[in-house]
């Protein structure tokens, strides 16, 4: 099938339809026009192909040629990944750079990782040693954080008859010949729609811990679990991201930016080869990856942005690692679907979207999990998915749909984002699936009580807009006291808790034992004010009290090692109130 | 490639469809001679020989015969340089203030290209305004794009002047020039606008292009796309600061629906193409600042939110995009207050990393929270004296009546003439937070509360 070609006959945006397509592929890559734009063959109808192009498709001609390349649409894994970043189909925004300057030209070509750059190889097999899919035959190290694995291709297997020594290697070099021909370098080419295979899925095990107290206590992510964070514009979706990005225990990061802003993107890259991650003491942009497809670049590229993140992610997770993939947003993945299927004329569904889109979305989301790899080891792809429902309303088809496919939901709320209290994930309506599995890791490496206090907190936290309501009708100051405190307990759970500042350098990351003291320090507050309530103490005391305030600033004041604070802390309010409670029962 | 065609298939609303034509490239421009005129439209669909063509002007007049099309080979472009300051340009970037044409300069396709994330440079520095709501709340970052979201009837024009006329560069930081995209605005308020830059002195450094209410509709498409392009040129060749002042976006979405229908596309919500959002951002993502070059782009797109509704999709695809919005309240307005901005669905989200110590004031951060803060709970006070009454409310309720009071007719209020510094407004701010007791103010740093709380 060599040199055969398609000529174009129709253009619209990037959908573009040739003809003589007989001998290409479906979902094949293929290169369209004079500037050789890069595409990928989305139907096949006889001799009718249609494509969608990943380039802005300004001067293109009927009758330009469209040329196959023989392969899936690919993503190219080896050393060179992490710390980059790469448009949506894997092209070093950095090679961009050089070539095209500060605007992002078509015509680019296919650029990928350097294959040039060469890295140092140590070989942990030997000649004569069989090699089956997924095998380990050599690390290098890419960054100071990150060991990168060199695997034996999923599909490839046989019996090293030659390898090189120790030492450096460009990733053209070949390393390894096998006994049947085949050769192993220091990459190998996946297809982005295909998810890598792996020896078994496992249960979930352990949480994703991101030191933010509202996650990690009240709404857990699980590693190999899928989460969604929906949100109205402004609601604070980006900045959930980034915090995760920043502070969640995954070994590697990949952060999609899909059809967002530019500026975003920048930030991450300035920002994050400075900020230190707090268990290696490195800079985060040694174990993060950055796809970035902003929203003015081309909108097919942003349907294969989420592939080939995806992709990257398996890769890593092949080595061993546990892997955290940041999708923002997975709303304009979705409409980049619409937009494509509108022009492609296909049958709308519900607001446009193509009749396929629950199953694309259970296709991403199932590729998450934590598993067992082909070389034996325990890993995960953990998936948190941005959602930008219009107007905010969850009720559209992409939230809706989402829902159905992952298990933890951290609903961002708009009011709570105008009266700026951030994370603005709403208690009443976000919800985790992974509580029940999580329990015993909780139990053995948190505290025996951790949940039962979250419990009792969730619990007052429902109560309490109950009680709100009738606060609405008839304002609080006719409540019974009992009442009363449930609200000012609420308000310490509220902004001494939930509230959680990302630029306070103490309060941006959280460890879980700092978080069960705090929670630990509210709920011996409420059970000793409650006492004191019932022997009459009148509730302005309790809520002027000293203790009151250090715990709504207990958060910034006492610091994430804290040594015997908050024993001394919950010490001192058991005092405070004894004493208090004595005084009223005197009366 | 200049091949004339001399017959037209079919002509309908703003498209004409031409038929066998030969080497004919996408998004490519095109002439249209008429009699005694000639108009301008681009390629928008390419089907075997056919040729979808969207024509800019008005189609009336036209007739399938008399008539010869003639590509161009080319992306619509226009001529740049220096000279275009002070200048006026219709929609589609043609002079229309009898200066003649722009001889010297580069010419630039309008459609512009995305710029590359990692030759961005992230926005830091802000630009005072002297509109205390905006300066202390949503704090405008240079290079960022804020838009506002108004309603018909509202001051938004009156805030828009004012921000030009008080924005200003500090002393050796670069020329600043002001760009402005009128599209589908009324003659009054081009009016306005023009009277407004001279007003502010700075006639001589604005770049307008005008699509007014009565000029053809499909020609707004491109306004917006001349005056980015004029802008990129003046900030990134040019070095300097561009204020770019675009209205109305709605009617530009208007006529971008205008044309789907049309074209017989799939309509998304309310009638508005699937691809609004991408279109959207291929305006909002042109502003920023790049590496290699002094100067910036700062945009301040205005819109009318259709029936004042924010869920809109014209509001809300905007506010995806944008670094932020600055909301403008009917309610407020009505109470005589000037500018009327409500600040609860307002935001600016690059403020983070443009105030504080080092850049305004290091209360700034935690005042802004502490009064979106109190400002939200007024709220909740507000409704609650109106079930049960003003005088059954608590003395700390009674409090923060009084605390919105006084935010609204002390601080946010002010004349359209003040120029308010931006400590200025923090210590406004300090005076009006001091109306609450101290331990209500659980945002601020207790440090700041010492140095700064009136009690």
């Amino acid at each position: 099938m060599e040199g055969s070609k398609g000529k174009v006959i129709y253009v619209n945006g990037p959908v573009v339809k040739a003809i003589n397509m007989k001998d290409f592929k479906m979902r094949e890559m293929v290169t369209v026009g004079e500037k050789k734009l890069i595409g990928e063959v989305i139907s096949i109808d006889e001799d009718l192909g249609t494509i969608q192009v990943y380039e802005d498709t300004t001067g293109l001609k009927v009758g330009d040629d469209v040329i196959s390349t023989q392969k899936p649409l690919s993503v190219t894994l080896g050393p060179g990944i992490v710390g980059n970043i790469f448009d949506g189909i894997q092209r070093p925004l950095n090679i961009i750079f050089d070539k095209s300057g500060n605007f992002i030209k078509e015509g680019i070509g296919l650029e990928t990782i350097d294959k040039t750059k060469k890295w140092y190889v140590k070989f942990t097999v030997k000649e004569g040693e069989y090699l089956k899919g997924g095998d380990i035959f050599g690390i290098v190290e890419e960054t100071p954080l990150i060991k990168h694995y060199l695997m034996v291709p999923p599909n490839v297997e046989g019996k090293i008859l030659e390898i090189k020594e120790d030492g450096e290697y460009s990733l053209d070099t070949i390393l390894i010949k096998l006994d049947n021909g085949q050769e192993l370098k220091m990459y190998q080419e996946w297809p982005v729609r295909i998810p890598r295979p792996v020896k078994e899925r496992l249960p979930i095990q352990k949480p994703l811990i991101t030191g933010q107290r509202v996650i990690d206590t009240f709404f857990p992510i699980a590693k190999g679990g899928t989460a969604a964070i929906p949100g109205g514009f402004g609601t604070g979706k980006t900045m959930t991201q980034h915090q995760l990005a920043k502070w969640s225990d995954a070994d590697i990061i990949v952060y999609i930016g899909c059809g967002e802003r530019g500026n975003e993107m920048t930030e991450v890259l300035e920002d994050f080869p400075k900020l230190i991650d707090p268990s290696s003491n490195l800079p985060l942009m040694n174990r993060t990856i950055l796809i970035a497809n902003t929203s003015n670049m081309p909108v097919a590229a942003r349907e294969a942005s989420i592939y080939t993140g995806i992709t990257i992610a398996e890769y890593f997770r092949d080595m061993g690692y546990n892997v955290a993939v940041m999708a923002d947003s997975t709303s304009r993945w979705a409409e980049a679907l619409r937009e494509i299927s509108g022009r492609l004329e296909e049958m709308p569904a519900e607001e446009g979207y193509p009749a396929y889109l629950p199953s694309r979305l259970a296709e991403f989301y199932e590729r998450a999990g934590y598993v067992r790899t082909l070389n034996d080891k325990e890993a995960s792809v953990t998936i948190i998915g941005a959602v930008s429902p219009a107007g905010g309303d969850f009720s559209e088809p992409v939230t809706q749909n989402t829902k159905r496919f992952v298990s933890a939901f951290l609903g961002l709320d708009r009011k709570l984002a105008y009266s700026r209290h951030y994370p603005a994930i709403n208690w009443l309506s976000s919800y985790s699936g992974y509580i029940t599995q999580l329990e015993e890791w909780y139990r053995q490496n948190v505290a025996e009580d951790m949940l039962n206090l979250r419990a009792e907190m969730m619990k007052v936290l429902q109560e309490e807009s109950k009680l709100q309501e009738t606060v609405k009708l008839v304002g609080e100051d006719v409540l019974p006291d009992e009442q009363r405190l449930i609200l000012e307990i609420a308000k310490l759970i509220k902004v001494g808790y939930l509230q959680q500042n990302a630029y306070h350098k103490e309060d941006t990351f959280v460890p879980l034992n700092k978080q069960y003291m705090m929670l630990k320090v509210i709920y011996s507050f409420y059970k000793f004010a409650k006492e004191a309530v019932k022997v009459g103490v009148p509730i302005s005391v309790i809520k002027n009290s000293n203790h009151f305030y250090k715990i709504i600033k207990m958060k910034y004041e006492i610091p994430n090692n804290f040594g015997d604070s908050f024993d001394k802390f919950i010490n001192d309010i058991s005092e405070y109130f004894t004493n208090l409670i004595k005084e009223y029962e005197g009366d | 490639m200049y091949k004339e065609y001399l017959s037209l298939k079919k002509i309908e609303g703003p498209l004409i469809v031409v038929e066998g034509v030969k080497g004919v490239s996408y998004n490519e421009m095109v002439e249209i001679k008429l009699k005694d005129k000639i108009k301008h439209g681009k390629v928008v669909q390419l089907n075997g020989d056919i040729a979808v063509i969207q024509v800019f002007e008005n189609t009336s007049g036209m007739s399938v015969r008399d008539i010869s099309v003639k590509f161009t080979g080319k992306p619509l472009e226009i001529k740049l340089s220096r000279e275009i300051l002070g200048r006026i340009f219709n929609g589609i970037g043609e002079p229309i203030d009898g200066g003649g044409p722009i001889f010297n300069g580069i010419k630039l396709d309008v459609n512009g290209s995305p710029i590359n994330p990692v030759a961005r440079r992230y926005p830091r520095n802000y630009i005072q305004t002297g509109i205390s709501a905006i300066d202390t709340l949503t704090t405008l970052i240079r290079g960022q794009k804020l838009p506002i979201f108004s309603g018909n009837g509202l001051p938004h024009n009156q805030i828009a002047a004012q921000i030009v006329k008080q924005a200003r560069v500090a002393e050796g930081e670069g020329e600043f020039a002001v760009v402005f995209a009128a599209m589908g605005i009324k003659h009054d308020d081009a009016h306005y606008f023009i009277k407004a830059f001279q007003d502010a002195g700075v006639l001589d450094r604005v770049v307008m292009f005008m699509n007014l209410a009565d000029d053809p509709v499909v020609e707004r498409i491109v306004t917006p796309r001349c005056a980015l392009t004029a802008a990129e040129y003046l900030a990134f060749y040019e070095n300097m600061h561009i204020l770019v002042i675009m209205t109305d976006i709605t009617s530009y979405c208007e006529a971008l629906r205008e044309i789907s229908a049309a074209r017989e596309e799939v309509p998304g919500r309310k009638g508005y193409p699937g691809y609004l959002y991408s279109d959207l951002a291929s305006l909002y993502e042109r502003a920023g600042m790049v590496e290699g070059s002094k100067g910036s782009i700062t945009q301040i797109p205005i819109l009318t939110m259709p029936n004042d509704d924010i869920t809109h999709p014209i509001p809300d695809l905007t506010g995806y995009i944008t670094e932020g919005q600055i909301v403008l309240s009917r309610e407020i307005y009505q109470r005589n207050i000037y500018p009327p901005i409500n600040i609860l669905p307002s935001l600016s989200r690059l403020m983070k990393d443009g105030i504080g110590e080092g850049y305004t004031r290091a209360d700034h951060p935690d005042v802004a929270n502490q009064i979106f803060s109190s400002y939200s709970k007024v709220q909740e006070v507000k409704a609650l004296s109106q079930v049960i009454g003003e005088d059954e409310l608590s003395e700390i309720d009674k409090k923060y009546l009084e605390f919105g009071n006084a935010f609204e007719y002390r601080f946010l209020k002010q004349s359209f003439d003040e120029d308010r510094d931006v400590k200025e407004s923090l210590d406004i701010a300090w005076e009006i937070l001091s109306i609450l007791p101290k331990n209500e103010l659980d945002r601020i740093n207790p440090k700041f509360i010492d140095e700064y709380y009136r009690g």
